[in-house]
């Protein structure tokens, strides 16, 4: 029986490895110090590097966290703390719809929302459409993380004859503070990855651009158009953008882990 | 002139339950001011009737403690005192509960500031988790808008030193509450709950997860405590409501059977139904 278990972690595990092992293998040659310090270079001029799109993933993602975790967290509270609120059923299934949603999708939603009446492409729509994208993937971390708080606690909270929203932001949020913050980070490993919605929002830019009300690159878009181009230098290159993004997305999650750890 | 008017009104409701609860000469020698007063209580969860019309009186800074078997309501009851109740949706509460003199179901009362003024201790220590020591103890005062470092301080220590906590935590009050003992996270919920400085303090079986020595160390901090506060403590224990309280309230089945002066209450019980749990024949 435990040699079956075993089996099945081993066959569960490995494609991860085969991924991650490929993608080291394939990346890691590609990577030097113009990678990280230059911008894309023209077809068939060599040298050329991502910057843009980091710069550019760094700040996306970041307006799209603050978009999907406040709009989540605050979801996620109201099905938790306020079950028999009369928007609770309606939160909940549209939480459903959209976490149901196709990715590309969402990226059209961004576009009628933002790209249209802007009358252009910008980072901000990008940010809308990955916002939009870890919106039901936090609230349904966080319902689940505020459902693990005792009874107890708030409980006691309230018998300190404290109000009902002071004992859920000074006592319930707190104790959920880990898995609160664990779903952020999944919802954002999760989006980081997409290049669909930022096709028809963010668009992609060789250039380095700080404004997002403009055009603006990420690694996945890079990616994506070196991916499906015909030049060998570009799928080097899109090799090491994968290897790129896995290792940003790791180094989030142990960050976030090591700070929740010090506070403790 | 209506205040002296109101409390002689109040004295008198009082000594007329003691005269029901103790017969009358009881009434003539001791005659507790009563803390709480519940009237005709009743609690439904739903269709289904926890609590049966019970009244009772809580004399003022003396320990009443409430006994039955698992399910008899005495803890439904507790939750009553403060409007704990009101915290769960299916339950509802019928009858009058007095508050020195002042109905704490009244129409235009905050349930809020009435858990202000009548404290509770639950079975389960309860430490906030993220907080240290010190929060734990401070965090009633301070989300209560409290934010003068010297009045917290204070209020701290004086808290600590009810719940005899003070001495063995003094030096690390910036440590987290979870690196308490069972024992001493209890006292830590009871400093808790005196920071506020409530007029009663409920506890629900507040020994049932403490090893011996904690639940000695809180015996011992019961009978300290009620020199300043009223209180009342639910217990499945009989040893210990004979040990602690000055008068046991006996509840089977949602009813309040028999309330009287402890001693008396164990030596002589007047309902057979009493005699025979206090005995040991049942719960």
């Amino acid at each position: 029986m435990a040699a079956l278990v075993a089996l099945g972690a081993l066959a569960a595990l490995l494609p991860l490895f085969l991924v991650l092992g490929y993608v080291v293998r394939e990346g890691l040659g590609a990577i030097d110090l113009a990678f990280f310090t230059r911008d894309p270079a023209p077809v068939g001029q060599p040298g050329g590097g991502v910057r843009s799109a980091i710069v550019g993933t760094l700040i996306i993602d970041l307006m799209a966290s603050v978009i999907g975790v406040t709009v989540g967290v605050g979801a996620g509270l109201l099905l938790s703390e306020y079950g028999h609120h009369p928007m609770a059923p309606v939160v909940r299934l549209v939480g459903d719809v959209l976490g149901g949603m196709p990715a590309i999708i969402m990226g059209l939603v961004a576009y009628q929302l933002v790209v249209r009446p802007m009358r252009r492409f910008s980072a901000l729509a990008g940010s809308v459409a990955l916002g939009f994208l870890m919106i039901p993937i936090v609230t349904r971390s966080t319902e689940s993380a505020l459902a693990l708080v005792p009874r107890e606690l708030r409980e006691a909270g309230m018998a300190l004859g404290l109000p009902r929203w002071r004992v859920i932001v000074s006592v319930v949020l707190p104790a959920a503070r880990d898995g609160i913050v664990t779903g952020a980070l999944l919802a954002l490993a999760r989006v980081a990855g997409e290049a669909a919605p930022l096709l028809l929002t963010a668009f992609g830019n060789p250039y380095l651009s700080f404004d997002p009300t403009r055009p603006m690159d990420s690694l996945p878009l890079r990616l994506f158009v070196y991916a499906i181009s015909p030049f060998q230098e570009w799928h080097a290159q899109a090799w090491a953008a994968s290897l790129l993004l896995v290792l940003m997305i790791l180094a989030t999650t142990l960050a976030a882990r090591w700070v929740i750890r010090q506070r403790i | 002139m209506a205040i002296p008017a109101k409390a002689a009104l109040e004295a008198e409701s009082a000594a007329v339950l003691v005269e029901q609860a103790f017969g009358a000469e009881a009434a003539d020698t001791a005659a507790p001011t009563l803390a709480m007063e519940a009237r005709n209580v009743s609690v439904y969860y739903g269709q289904r009737r926890a609590l049966t019309d019970v009244s009772l009186g809580i004399p003022a800074r003396r320990v009443t403690a409430l006994i039955g078997p698992s399910g008899c309501g005495k803890t439904t009851f507790l939750r009553v005192l403060n409007r704990m109740h009101d915290l769960t949706r299916t339950a509802r509460v019928e009858g009058t509960v007095l508050l020195n003199g002042e109905d704490i179901y009244g129409p235009r009362v905050d349930p809020i500031a009435i858990r202000r003024r009548v404290g509770m201790v639950f079975q389960k220590p309860v430490v906030f988790p993220t907080m240290n020591i010190f929060d734990n103890v401070a965090v009633g005062l301070r989300l209560a808008g409290e934010r003068r470092r010297v009045v917290l301080h204070e209020a701290v220590e004086r808290a600590l030193r009810q719940a005899a906590l003070w001495d063995e935590v003094k030096d690390r009050l910036t440590a987290p509450g979870l690196a308490l003992s069972g024992g001493q996270q209890q006292r830590l919920a009871i400093a808790r709950a005196l920071a506020v400085s409530p007029e009663v303090l409920l506890m629900d079986e507040p020994t049932s997860a403490i090893d011996p020595v904690g639940t000695q160390r809180i015996e011992d901090l019961i009978a300290e405590l009620k020199h300043s506060v009223t209180i009342v403590i639910v217990t499945h224990n009989m040893q210990q409501a004979a040990r602690v309280s000055d008068y046991v309230g006996f509840f089977l089945m949602g009813e309040l059977v028999e309330f009287d002066e402890t001693e008396r209450l164990f030596s002589n019980p007047r309902d057979p139904r009493t005699e025979a749990y206090i005995t040991g024949r049942f719960g």
